[in-house]
């Protein structure tokens, strides 16, 4: 029975059977699931999304993108007449009326070996059939999240052998609602009660604080109360639940009476005491009648503790969490950050004598440091800002393309999509042969960004800026000092800094070469303003407030993901020139002062999910060591074709240009095709003039994704050893539509 | 297998397990494709199967001895459609004769002892196909090319 309705399930059925409180409920079996999967065919196509690589190598945002594919193939599925009309009949019978939570039951999700408490959805304040069995198909989606194929690797789990259960279970909208332990996760000599004012969304989400009781389980003696912070509380809204001011009368009293507690643990023993070990009951009171909402063993006690699941549940945030941490970014951490740089851009490196040079590197070497924390701890989570809205998006669209929604997220465009328009603009000044239009599109360029990466216009100063004139270490100095030359090239005989210039230099190459082509590239997106506005209507209307304040948060998140490069990289750059120039006075200084690398904690793995700093950079693509499989002498490998991620649809056939460094850049041509390890957003102007990228690193939200599809070019990441199989010169053609790469 | 996984492995680990392969000759008014069992050399340059020589497959490839070989893990099942790897083999094929074909025909039956009676006949012919290239697929589009010689 077990396999087939899943421990949730069962166990509400169990305690039921023996006399304790449940709200009604019905058990959407696994059998139903299956149907699903043969009617339409999508046993296959999730295999598909899964085996286009080993899936022990797929790092977490390629399994976070197989993940919103086989999401939107649930959603755009259809329940096969006949399947839909045995699941309505039941819960017609039961539901009709009433609001109903719609919880995954999965079997074996909630075991001593492990659980996926968290990991799978469970949605609240369903009304009506046709919501839920939508939301049933949803529940079953989240069986291939990135969190849950995360943790059945981790479990060395065979995902082909998962399968799904779902409970539909009526909301009892108690006035307190709680988490009992009937043994504390931390201390077997006690317990544990948990309680809020409103649902138990607010503390399962981990938005709202709970006060705690601890209690001896020898007597049930309260030993501790933890009182809360008791501002909010969770609340039906017209469509699932929103969070809401604690009304004032409610915010000075706990909400459990002190008779009450015991009546809460003595519901948990009484579950404990029913499965024979120790339960973690999910509880509310309506008035005075106590519900237990579900019951499951307590893992940490059974050593499932050490788990990545902690980790797995981090990858997915909730709205009101996300809002938090965006409020925490734009007011706390960026300013910090700006203010940093600015005060450390403002002494000029070459006034300092030696100690004043070594207090120097030791505070920029901080600065870095402390940057780097805030970007693992702030930057990467909100990150899933933009996957929130993603998911939201194809929820209420439903669209064929489960990635359209990125044609919304650059209403205010990334820094690098701003380089690139100010580099068209310069090339279009050269092409037109308006010289001190030119001059004039050369220093606005050279004042904003400071060099073709985008990245040095407010590093203090940039490279180029302090050869240009001299004793300026301010971004105005850079432009001064770029006017005095002449854009089109030819040298000035009265300025001879302007010519050595390298970043000028650079970016007049790249401009010219830009102005060599025909007309300029220009972003290929369509408006999103009208995508915007249909994404807001879809939702009704008493949810559009709230679906533009998502929109917002994605946009955020999205800007964020390129724009965090500014932040950091201006760090970097301000102690890397304190290295340098320590160096060039033949000073000592330790090893542990240069950049901090970024690395993830385990076991998200040590890529950052963003275009980094320093950090990993991944496989260098070698090709694998000899041994016994290798193959016998004069035996010549050859990749022909090779399987990625179809990250920017198109087709493209033409030369390949392997870039594995900022260097090999300046050689990039016109209409060749981009190949790297992993571009970073200061790469990204040569992207005007590629004809497609073929990027090793996986995901579709990476910015060689981003960028080929804001120019619309074909583009496939996860490409494994892209930069090893693939060489400068290589007749290559990219199918952006499957994800595929032919070589020769 | 990806990229990244050393392709000759899973080649020797095909051969290990495959016993039958397609053999595709050239006709003169059409190509053609047979069931063969086949059997490989320890290092894959080599491959042979047996026929009798009145056969269509013989005749093509005596006249035109290009040829090349399918040998693959399919199964029936979806669910291992990815799973699957075929490597195409492509070379030359000639009968063998003489002691070369004694040493390598008792090598073959060792693999395939049923076909004793078959493959001894003196109407039946050892063929042996000299590999200059493999095609190896795995995960429905990862293509390696081995060059063997």
């Amino acid at each position: 029975m077990a396999a087939r309705v899943g421990g949730k399930a069962l166990a509400l059925a169990r305690m039921s059977r023996a006399g304790i409180a449940v709200p009604p409920f019905v058990a959407v079996t696994t059998d139903a699931y299956e149907a699903y999967l043969e009617a339409t065919g999508l046993r296959v196509r999730i295999l598909f999304e899964l085996e286009r690589k080993d899936f022990a190598e797929m790092r977490w945002e390629e399994l976070w993108d197989a993940a919103l594919r086989i999401r939107n193939l649930f959603l755009t599925k259809v329940l096969p007449e006949e399947l839909r009309a045995a699941l309505a009949r039941p819960l017609a019978a039961r539901f009709s009326e009433v609001a109903t939570v719609v919880r995954s039951s999965a079997p074996g999700e909630d075991s001593a070996g492990a659980s996926f408490a968290g990991l799978h959805e469970s949605y609240v304040n369903v009304r009506g059939v046709d919501a839920i069995l939508e939301h049933v198909k949803l529940v079953w989606a989240s069986l291939w999240s990135d969190a849950a194929l995360l943790y059945r690797r981790e479990l060395g789990l065979d995902p082909r052998r998962s399968v799904m259960a779902v409970v539909v279970q009526e909301i009892v909208a108690g006035e307190r609602s709680g988490v009992a332990f009937s043994c504390h996760p931390d201390d077997d000599r006690r317990a544990l009660v948990e309680a809020v004012h409103g649902l138990n969304q607010g503390l399962v989400d981990g938005v709202v604080e709970p006060d705690r009781w601890t209690l001896d389980r020898r007597d049930g003696a309260l030993l501790e109360h933890h009182q809360a912070e008791r501002l909010e509380m969770m609340s039906a809204a017209a469509d699932g639940v929103r969070l809401i001011p604690l009304p004032g009368n409610r915010r000075d009293a706990a909400p459990l009476a002190a008779d009450e507690v015991p009546l809460v643990y003595g519901l948990a023993r009484r579950a404990e005491g029913h499965f024979e070990a120790p339960q973690d009951v999910e509880w509310t009171l309506r008035r005075d009648e106590l519900f237990a909402l579900q019951s499951r063993p307590i893992t940490t006690l059974t050593g499932a503790a050490g788990d990545g699941r902690a980790a797995y549940l981090s990858l997915t945030r909730s709205f009101d969490s996300l809002q938090g941490l965006r409020r925490r970014i734009e007011e706390e951490d960026v300013p910090a950050l700006v203010a940093a740089a600015d005060r450390l851009a403002g002494t000029p490196l070459e006034s300092l004598d030696d100690a004043g040079l070594r207090a120097a590197l030791q505070e920029r070497k901080a600065a870095h440091d402390h940057g780097v924390d805030v970007y693992i701890a702030d930057f990467i989570p909100f990150a899933h800002g933009a996957r929130l809205f993603g998911s939201a998006y194809n929820d209420v669209l439903r669209p064929e393309d489960p990635y359209e929604f990125t044609d919304l997220l650059t209403a205010t465009p990334m820094l690098s999509l701003r380089r690139n328009a100010a580099l068209e603009r310069l090339a279009a000044c050269l092409r037109d042969g308006d010289e001190a239009a030119a001059e004039r599109a050369l220093a606005e360029y050279l004042a904003e960004f400071g060099d073709a990466g985008g990245f040095g216009g407010q590093g203090g100063a940039s490279p180029g800026a302090h050869m240009v004139s001299a004793g300026a270490g301010a971004a105005s100095g850079a432009a001064s000092g770029a006017a005095s030359g002449t854009a089109s090239g030819a040298a000035s005989g009265t300025d001879r800094d302007a010519v050595h210039d390298p970043a000028r230099e650079e970016v007049l190459g790249v401009a010219h070469r830009l102005a060599a082509r025909p007309s300029g590239r220009a972003s290929a997106r369509p408006d999103p303003a009208e995508r915007a506005r249909r994404f807001i209507e879809a939702n009704p209307e008493a949810e559009q407030e709230r679906a533009a304040e998502l929109l917002e948060l994605g946009r955020a998140s999205w800007r964020l993901r390129d724009d965090d490069n500014l932040y950091l990289g201006r760090l970097e750059r301000l102690l890397t020139a304190a290295l340098d120039e320590a160096g060039r006075r033949g000073l000592q200084v330790d090893d542990d002062l240069s950049p901090r690398a970024i690395t993830l904690p385990s076991p998200l793995g040590t890529a950052s999910p963003v275009a980094g700093h320093g950090g990993q950079a991944g496989q260098a693509g070698q090709a694998a060591p000899a041994g016994p499989g290798a193959p016998p002498s004069g035996v010549r490998r050859q990749a022909r074709q090779i399987v990625g991620q179809p990250a920017g649809p198109g087709l493209a056939v033409g030369r390949a240009r392997v870039v594995a460094s900022r260097e090999d850049l300046a050689a990039f041509e016109d209409g060749e095709i981009l190949v790297c390890d992993a571009i970073a957003p200061e790469m990204t102007f040569v992207v005007p003039l590629a004809a497609g990228i073929v990027e090793r690193r996986g995901g579709m939200l990476i910015h060689g994704a981003i960028i080929a599809r804001e120019y619309g070019l074909p583009c496939v990441t996860g490409v494994p050893l892209a930069t090893a199989l693939i060489h400068t010169g290589d007749r290559l053609t990219v199918d952006g539509y499957l994800g595929i790469v032919v070589i020769g | 297998m990806d990229a990244s996984t050393e392709p000759f492995e899973l080649l020797r680990e095909l051969f290990s397990r495959q016993r039958l392969g397609v053999l595709a000759t050239h006709g003169p008014e059409y190509p053609y494709a047979s069931l063969v069992a086949v059997r490989a050399d320890d290092d894959l340059r080599h491959l042979y199967f047996s026929t009798t020589r009145a056969t269509r497959k013989f005749q093509f490839l005596s006249a035109e001895p290009q040829v090349a070989m399918l040998v693959d893990s399919r199964s029936d099942d979806d669910l291992d459609f990815h799973r699957a790897v075929a490597a195409t083999a492509v070379g030359t094929a000639r009968e063998l004769a003489g002691d070369e074909r004694a040493a390598q025909l008792e090598a073959f039956l060792t693999r395939h002892p049923h076909l004793s009676p078959f493959a001894s006949a003196p109407t039946s012919a050892l063929v042996e196909l000299e590999v200059d290239t493999y095609f190896v697929v795995s995960r429905f589009q990862n293509v390696t090319e081995l060059h063997m010689r």
